[in-house]
């Protein structure tokens, strides 16, 4: 009874994400004292394939089926569920990503399981099988009971760390039947936002809100957030009022992100947005009140004006980076 | 066009959670209780797409008595008329299993949901509900028209949008974007008194998940300043104190 592990892939290669979901499934698989099944859609090479080995899968399940290499969440929750019966999974494990959310809750009903997203920590397995997850939108953590015989687990973008375990993989084609009615929506174009990394995948986030005073002084923001190799978020109030697009809003009804640092510029640190941004392992705040809420959330707190900490910040950055080539 | 917009009950965004002192179970003292914001907006676009191609839009929600005065909310904002389903909303499966019981019989061309909501951040429900019912869904979609039979929405995905087309019926769950949420105006307020808002008994399902014990996440350690003038120090800190550049 092996853990299964959904492997998420773009254009061909994998996402760091997936590899956070294959060690976690890798680590689960060492508790439940099983091995670790992998499952990739997409044409991928073998080398590629291979890689799921370096986290700990023992076995791979290489989907190649032509009607897949466009998204369609009920056709992909088909092919996870049927895996999931022909190797007899007692955990699936996804990534809490676009693609998993749409995915999990599909899959959950297919495989009349128990599902808990966003999870941030290993699942214990005592009487019962518990897993940490976050909850009120980063303001507090929950600790679900999964009842079933079969559980799904996705697991949170950036909150679990890779952990190496080689294993040398088998490498299966693997092509089940699918319903043509799975193929009734379907994806058309998509629109990359213009070669920036993702908000939600970026191990470093630059934000910045109403201290900005105006969304011609973005400029900053963007050179500091590109120094760096960051992505740009920004809070509320921003978005609401044009000045950013909605997409950059994190926060508890933006997007909640927990990368390895994140930098807020400007942003006081009201509770709804420090509940989006609370889980980022090292927090950056620049304000110029020094009574601003969110040096209480941050690790380190510059009280100045953005105009002036920034432009010095940012030649700092360059300064180091010089140094350390 | 007939429109079941799907709404729950949650902490208002501005409160402070907390727990019972055995971790068991939510504080709801002193919490105010709204509309989950991604269902509002949900809601809107459900009334702006009635408004346009005509129809009608019913609001449900899973709960005990006291969401009704969110219920009522959504009928002042616009909604034709609701279904309470009198039961905790414990758990994902238990919820759209109710929905999806009683959409089986609505003959509902569109079914909105919110992304998620902002308690237990599940992004369970809609796509819960669309397996249960065997029908296409489309989640965190911030556009939705529809043109004839055939719905075009944009969903969020991971550094972009993507563009999807799917036939009714289908279900979506909203993000931001997808529409601005309204205020209800007082003839809005007035005329929900009388909507109607019908209450009915859970079907017996399963409860797959339970969630057991809450606690806060872990307090920060208090924050390292530095001056100003030289945030080169800040870099030298985030390279050889915390080690993550």
């Amino acid at each position: 009874m092996p853990v299964l592990v959904f492997a998420e892939s773009i254009d061909g290669k994998f996402k760091k994400s997936a590899f956070e979901a294959v060690s976690y499934a890798n680590e689960t698989a060492k508790i439940l004292g099983t091995t670790t099944t992998a499952i990739s859609v997409g044409n991928i090479t073998g080398d590629d394939l291979k890689q799921l080995g370096e986290y700990g899968a023992s076995k791979i399940l290489s989907v190649t089926d032509s009607r897949l290499n466009n998204f369609v969440n009920q056709a992909y929750a088909s092919v996870i569920a049927q895996a999931a019966k022909d190797e007899g999974a007692e955990v699936v494990v996804l990534s809490n990503t676009y693609t998993g959310k749409a995915v999990a809750p599909r899959l959950a009903v297919k495989l009349q399981a128990s599902l808990a997203t966003g999870v941030i920590q290993l699942p214990s397995k005592g009487d019962k099988f518990t897993v940490k997850k976050k909850s009120f939108s980063g303001k507090a953590l929950s600790e679900v009971v999964c009842n079933t015989p079969v559980k799904i687990l996705s697991v949170a973008p950036n909150s679990f760390t890779i952990i190496k375990s080689p294993a040398t993989p088998s490498i299966t084609a693997y092509n089940p039947a699918i319903p043509d009615t799975d193929f009734r929506s379907v994806s058309g174009e998509i629109v990359k936002s213009s070669g920036k990394v993702s908000v939600t995948e970026a191990e470093i986030v630059v934000s910045a809100g109403r201290g900005m005073k105006g969304p011609e002084n973005w400029g900053m923001v963007e050179e500091l957030a590109a120094e760096l190799g960051a992505a740009t978020a920004c809070s509320k109030p921003v978005a609401d009022i044009g000045w950013r697009p909605h997409h950059e809003h994190v926060g508890q009804t933006g997007k909640a992100i927990s990368p390895n640092l994140y930098i807020a510029i400007g942003i006081s640190g009201a509770i709804q947005h420090l509940a989006g941004v609370n889980s980022s392992k090292v927090i950056v705040a620049i304000n110029k009140d020094p009574e601003a809420p969110f040096f209480k959330a941050a690790d380190y707190g510059i009280a100045g004006d953005a105009f002036e900490v920034v432009p010095k910040l940012i030649e700092a950055v360059k300064a180091f980076k010089a140094s350390h080539h | 066009m007939k429109i079941l917009v799907c709404i729950s009950n949650v902490p208002d965004t501005t409160a402070r959670i907390s727990f019972t002192p055995d971790g068991k179970a939510f504080n709801t003292s002193g919490v105010q209780f709204i509309i989950n914001p991604y269902d509002e907006i949900a809601l809107t676009r459900a009334l702006e797409l009635k408004e346009s191609l005509g129809g009608s839009v019913t609001v449900i929600n899973v709960g005990k008595p006291d969401t009704e005065a969110n219920i009522r909310k959504a009928l002042a904002i616009g909604a034709d008329d609701a279904i309470r389903v009198n039961a905790d909303p414990s758990d994902a499966y238990f919820v759209a299993s109710q929905i999806a019981h009683v959409a089986k019989t609505g003959g509902y061309d569109i079914i909105l949901t919110g992304k998620e909501s902002i308690d237990y951040n599940g992004s369970q429900v809609p796509g819960m509900i669309a397996e249960l019912l065997g029908i296409p869904s489309v989640s965190v979609a911030t556009k939705l028209t529809i043109d004839g039979t055939t719905a075009t929405l944009e969903r969020e995905i991971d550094g972009g949008k993507e563009i999807v087309t799917t036939p009714l019926p289908f279900v979506a769950s909203a993000q931001k974007g997808m529409a601005e949420p309204r205020i209800p105006n007082m003839r809005g307020i007035m005329s929900a008194r009388t909507k109607p808002l019908a209450v009915t008994e859970p079907q017996g399902s399963p409860a797959f998940t339970v969630n057991e014990k809450y606690e806060l996440p872990p307090a920060k350690a208090a924050c390292k300043m530095i001056p100003a003038d030289n945030p080169a120090a800040l870099i030298d800190l985030l390279h050889n104190e915390a080690k993550i550049i």
